[in-house]
């Protein structure tokens, strides 16, 4: 083995005990590994438990069964190499977009005075120099998003985890935070575990897309390499003859799937 | 509306509501006063006591302790409420067994404890002061509680993913959201400061405004009356005006309704 595995599921379940004792299973015998610098997205359909695996392998959640190994280490309690970056605007509201970059250092018990040129730093590379004293009501979504990538990349993890992270943008805007993604990490090349429900996007970005079945009990049911040549551009990569030919190839697995959850959603509606 | 057009018409109100007092009690409508003046006086009556107590001085002391009663309940209140709220959100056991009891003061009225805390300390400031804390712990406590127990579960999965110990996750997350929450009911906290220490000595005291309304009332001076109530009334405002300036400064990371921020 020359590279390490970043993050390693093996066989990993997880599941939920309904408010009636129910047991409900999410995801089943989920096996997934991420090569240090490898770019992984997992789509599939709403549902299907892949923000679900992103917070078995950040341990926010505790698999029901199976293994969580990070840098082939078991995980035990929160994983402290990982940074990320939630759906939702998870930045604190009370600090300004400067102090809610540099609260990742000062976590650490790096001293104000230090940590705050280093946020204005990262700042400026994501773009948003000028608003360092803006509150986070002050910023539009897109804003939030790039302020919220730099509070996670100003503590330097070795994997990122990513839910859906340009979920709420706009078309435009998730292209250009998409580029902004790939630039970064084109210095560094952590690990990327990148969820998303957007196929394209996913074939844009990742180096390898992972398909999950509709849920409950969902599996991993396709592996993707994905051989576009780097470093891309997302506006640009869609054109290429190559990722309309891959995407024509996965959208024929992930179709049925979408259908599958989709019919499943609309009649648990009815049941109920 | 401009803000000149604005001010003018609120004037405009206390104007003609203030005419319409002073006419009808002075001059006879078809042989008849509406408004007796032993029951209703006359706001140039109520002016002038209020000029004399302020160019007497008289009212500065007792204008003085009304303040510093209503402060300390608010302090005290205020402290007691943020730990306690803070205690109870953390500690659901704890929440658990007290809320019955938690439920059952707080549906008391208040005013049934002043005669008790007249009797346990007596009647200077202090009896004042426990019955403007009692009403602003409940306050203050209900509100931190409910802020810290509603901290968004993503804000909170944030800080611990970034490395947040517990002590920081305290400092950084619930315990700004719990003051913002204390903030928004900055203005009733402090109102009722001045209501139980205000009540506290109309009941029984030996100064304050309380004191002053209720000595011009045990000699049927309604003009004494009303100048007390008028002057207290100006107090509220300028202690809100000074809530508002603090709120303002200390809350400047929320959005506000009307645009402001």
């Amino acid at each position: 083995m020359t590279t390490p595995t970043a993050v390693a599921l093996e066989d990993a379940k997880v599941a939920f005990r309904l408010g009636d004792g129910r047991v409900y299973t999410a995801v089943e015998k989920a096996h997934l590994a991420v090569a240090q610098g490898e770019f992984v997205a997992i789509v599939g359909p709403t549902g299907c438990g892949k923000s679900t695996l992103l917070n078995v392998a950040a341990g926010l959640l505790k698999p029901a069964a199976g293994t969580v190994k990070i840098f082939d280490r078991p995980l035990a309690g929160l994983n402290r190499d990982a940074g990320y970056l939630f759906q939702a605007d998870a930045l604190f509201p009370w600090k300004s977009a400067l102090d809610n970059v540099a609260i990742g250092l000062e976590i650490k018990g790096a001293p104000r005075a230090e940590a705050l040129p280093r946020a204005l730093k990262w700042l400026t590379s994501v773009g948003l120099g000028a608003f360092a004293n803006r509150y986070p009501h002050m910023l539009s979504g897109g804003q939030r998003k790039r302020v919220a990538l730099a509070q996670v990349l100003i503590r330097d993890p070795k994997i990122l985890l990513m839910d859906e992270p340009f979920g709420p943008l706009d078309a435009q805007t998730r292209q250009v935070m998409g580029n902004l993604l790939l630039d970064l990490w084109n210095a560094d090349r952590k690990a990327v575990l990148f969820v998303t429900h957007d196929l394209e996007e996913a074939i844009a970005l990742a180096d390898r897309v992972v398909i999950m079945s509709a849920g409950p009990s969902s599996r991993i049911i396709g592996n993707w390499r994905v051989m576009l040549p780097r470093p891309r551009d997302i506006f640009e990569v869609r054109l290429d003859k190559e990722f309309h030919a891959l995407h024509r190839e996965i959208w024929s697995v992930l179709k049925d799937e979408v259908m599958k959850g989709y019919a499943q959603s609309t009649q648990a509606a009815e049941a109920v | 509306m401009s803000r000149v057009t604005l001010l003018a018409l609120q004037v405009l109100v206390a104007v003609v509501c203030l005419a319409l007092w002073q006419l009808l009690s002075t001059v006879p409508v078809f042989g008849k006063i509406l408004l007796p003046p032993f029951f209703f006086s006359n706001p140039v009556d109520v002016f002038s006591q209020i000029v004399k107590w302020f160019s007497s001085g008289v009212i500065w002391k007792h204008l003085g302790i009304t303040l510093v009663e209503s402060l300390l309940a608010f302090v005290i209140g205020s402290a007691g409420g943020v730990l306690v709220g803070f205690w109870f959100a953390r500690q659901p056991l704890v929440a658990a067994v007290f809320d019955p009891y938690v439920k059952m003061v707080n549906a008391l009225p208040r005013v049934v404890l002043a005669p008790i805390f007249a009797l346990w300390l007596g009647l200077g400031i202090w009896s004042k002061v426990a019955l403007g804390v009692t009403l602003v712990f409940f306050i203050v406590f209900f509100n931190v509680y409910q802020g810290v127990k509603e901290v968004s579960r993503t804000v909170l999965d944030n800080g611990r993913m970034l490395g947040m110990s517990e002590r920081q996750l305290m400092r950084h997350v619930y315990w700004p959201s719990a003051l913002s929450w204390m903030f928004s009911s900055l203005h009733t906290s402090v109102g009722f400061a001045v209501v139980g220490a205000v009540v506290g000595e109309y009941l029984g005291s030996a100064a304050g405004l309380g004191y002053l309304i209720q000595q011009a009332e045990g000699i049927f001076d309604v003009a004494g009356v009303f100048a007390g109530m008028f002057v207290l009334s100006a107090f509220v405002i300028l202690i809100d005006f000074g809530v508002t300036l603090v709120e303002r400064r200390l809350l400047v990371w929320r959005p506000t309704v009307d645009g402001r921020g």
